[in-house]
């Protein structure tokens, strides 16, 4: 009977995990499938295609910029993470290691700017950007992300760092190191996790980003893939369905990748924010 | 009188001439000098005022003659006096500068007290050593002693132009009359007190669609939250009991959506749910379990539910992630002795599991009640915030307050009232973040 009774709850935890992971992978085997579909629009888009085409992501490459979008997006994230990554480790380790007035105040004022999402006082970016000519500019783009990156980024690494020991530092005064030097030789290599983490999360957040490209960038060959790949369905649903699909199918797939082969890095990240002494 | 009175009392009228002449700190006198030539410089190469001390006309009026800083604090005070595209003071551009100005007067006053200062403690310092100190000496000195500021100030000016102006900037939109029907050029906007927040409470329409839309964005933030995170705990248990094999298959398969961008996904399931063409509804026709379209994305209740659901695909498997974690990180000496002592699996998961994963995790989930609160991806990306509800100002039955800001600022144009809503957002997630990360421990090392 007992053995029985475990037979009957490994059936219904099996049951259910198939059917939580039937859920889970359909809807993206047909986003994969309906972009090797040969006929374009919504309603045909089954989750077998009768017929199998490349021909979407031709159309993707021939019809539309994607490539140009791709190419900018790349651009854009590629700076914003080494812009990023340098500003945000240096302060907060200026703010670790370092004690001087006003350090409190400081650190306040960074967590209520935090909280204040950067899309709302998008007119006045949208006025500065225009003032300063910036407008239609991606690169331009990375400004706003790194320093919206910073608040919350610099309490993360500084919480981090606090955790690395100071004595190794000490030693490396004495040794007769500058500041900077003990930084780049002791402290940042015992900190690669965090800076890794925060790396990868700013290298992916120009890919999914949509309002603000969207309002700062409004020709067509200037914009980012999420402002694209909207339009590209907002465009034409119903009719241009397969080739979106595959538009989605090469943006998820690459980020899809980051994110498993950094998977270890961006769990401990966000547990980090949140470390409960 | 002494050589520090003497040095901060030069310098308070000519900048660095205290430190030039009774200190002898040459170079660093003349920084602090060129800063107020440049001061007073921009003012008058901006201005007219040349012009007007030489005669060259009467009436000095600071809208037409006013350099850089006084045209900026007059812009912020009044925001423009004469309407018009072409000659006319375009007011939230007169606002903008007026911010600018602020900030860099604000930057120039602290050089000029630091000049003060300094002018008095260079003094102070030959009175105390009887000797000279170089500026070369005295920026060693300072790079060593001042060296956290002097590495920070980049970011803070970074900071202060690229965050905190802008916020200025939409928390003064909020005492404007800054709307459709008023809009620069062709009109001037006003300050307008706290009316703005009046319309708030007392139009009916603004109150109703506020008082709607704020409650579904409460409803929505704890059942999007609540339920991706009960449900990840509950695949986190399932993957971790010892019934189970395949677990790396299943658990890849489970954090799939985590994995994929949620801007795909949403909108993939926008297409999915489809009133029209939507395989879903096709399927669920072909199967026969239904006989007429379901409109996931057009009824509004069932838009509501749909919006919360299809969170729960894209969020749960981080939760799962991250209470797996914590899972493999509990002391098995524990369960051991609850076994000792007779107790049951539901015991074990009601008194040590679940204790365990919620102390771990509960800042986490706190942090995602803000987030989903302002989750604008969620709801813009899968319905746009429909359907659209006639009895509301501009909103749909799924918006949340912040894709209604959304709405207000880049559809129709109705920036005061969207900034009225930014604060009071600002107050309510600023409010539980703060209690939230008081308890962290990066907080407390502060």
């Amino acid at each position: 009977m007992a053995k029985f009774k475990k037979h009957f709850i490994s059936f219904l935890l099996y049951l259910e995990l198939i059917i939580v992971c039937l859920i889970v992978i359909i809807p993206i085997i047909w986003i994969v499938t309906s972009s090797f579909n040969n006929s374009s629009g919504l309603a045909s888009a089954t989750l077998i295609p009768e017929k199998w085409t490349l021909n979407n992501y031709v159309k993707l490459f021939q019809g539309t910029n994607y490539g140009l979008w791709f190419k900018n997006t790349l651009m854009i994230a590629v700076t914003n993470a080494l812009v990023s990554v340098t500003v945000i480790v240096i302060t907060a380790w200026v703010l670790s290691r370092f004690n001087f007035r006003g350090k409190k105040t400081g650190l306040m004022t960074l967590l209520l700017l935090s909280m204040f999402p950067s899309f709302l006082s998008m007119t006045a970016i949208y006025v500065l950007f225009l003032t300063f000519g910036l407008l239609n500019k991606p690169i331009a783009l990375v400004i706003i992300y790194s320093a919206g990156a910073i608040p919350y980024n610099v309490w993360l690494v500084k919480g981090y760092l606090d955790g690395v020991s100071k004595s190794l530092d000490e030693a490396a005064y004495i040794d007769g190191c500058t500041r900077f030097k003990a930084f780049f030789r002791v402290t940042l290599p015992l900190s690669m996790p965090i800076v890794t983490y925060v790396i990868v999360t700013q290298f992916m957040a120009p890919w999914m980003d949509y309002i603000l490209p969207n309002l700062l960038l409004s020709k067509d060959s200037n914009r980012t893939l999420a402002v694209g790949l909207v339009a590209l369905i907002n465009e034409a649903e119903s009719t241009q369905f397969t080739t979106f699909a595959a538009g989605a199918v090469l943006i998820a797939l690459p980020i899809s990748v980051l994110f498993i082969v950094f998977q270890k890095y961006l769990v401990k990240g966000i547990s980090a924010g949140a470390n409960k002494e | 009188m002494n050589r520090a009175k003497k040095s901060l009392f030069l310098s308070i009228f000519i900048w660095g001439s205290g430190q030039f002449f009774v200190c002898k700190q040459r170079v660093k006198g003349l920084m602090f000098f060129a800063i107020q030539c440049l001061f007073i410089g921009i003012e008058l190469a901006t201005g007219y005022w040349m012009e007007y001390f030489m005669g060259m006309f009467n009436q000095f009026e600071v809208r037409l003659h006013g350099g850089f800083f006084t045209k900026g604090v007059w812009g912020l005070l009044t925001l423009g006096e004469v309407p018009g595209a072409k000659t006319g003071d375009h007011s939230m551009l007169l606002m903008i500068s007026g911010i600018i100005t602020m900030i860099i007067l604000g930057i120039i006053t602290m050089i000029y007290i630091w000049n003060i200062k300094d002018a008095h403690q260079s003094g102070k310092y030959i009175e105390d050593n009887k000797e000279y100190l170089s500026t070369k000496k005295y920026f060693k000195k300072l790079y060593s002693q001042k060296f956290p500021y002097i590495v920070i100030s980049p970011v803070v000016v970074l900071i202060l132009f690229v965050s905190i102006m802008p916020m200025i900037f939409s928390v003064l939109t909020a005492f404007t009359n800054y709307t459709r029907g008023n809009l620069p050029p062709a009109h001037l906007v006003d300050w307008v007190g706290l009316s703005n927040f009046g319309k708030l409470f007392k139009v009916p329409i603004w109150s109703k669609t506020f008082f709607s839309v704020l409650s579904w964005t409460l409803v929505w933030t704890v059942c999007s939250t609540l339920s991706c995170f009960f449900f990840g705990m509950l695949q986190a248990l399932i993957l971790n009991s010892d019934h189970i094999k395949f677990k790396k298959v299943f658990r890849t398969i489970q954090i799939l959506p985590w994995v994929m961008p949620n801007l795909v996904c949403l909108l993939v399931f926008r297409n999915i749910l489809n009133g029209q063409f939507g395989p879903l509804n096709q399927f669920l026709l072909d199967a026969g379990i239904i006989s007429q379209r379901i409109g996931f994305l057009s009824d509004p209740n069932i838009a509501k539910i749909t919006v919360i659901v299809v969170n729960l695909w894209l969020g749960f498997g981080s939760s799962m992630l991250m209470i797996s974690g914590v899972l493999s990180n509990l002391d098995p000496s524990l369960y051991e002795a609850a076994r000792t002592d007779g107790a049951t699996k539901f015991q074990e998961f009601r008194f040590i599991t679940f204790p365990m994963i919620m102390r771990v995790t509960m800042p986490l989930l706190v942090m995602s009640f803000a987030h989903n609160f302002n989750n604008f991806g969620a709801v813009f990306f899968l319905t746009k915030g429909g359907p659209a509800n006639p009895k509301y100002q501009i909103a749909g039955d799924t918006d949340i307050l912040i894709s209604w800001i959304y709405k207000l600022t880049l559809d129709n144009s109705m920036f005061s009232m969207a900034a009225v809503m930014s604060i009071l957002i600002f107050v309510v997630v600023g409010t539980i973040a703060f209690f939230n990360f008081r308890n962290t421990s990066a907080f407390k090392e502060v």
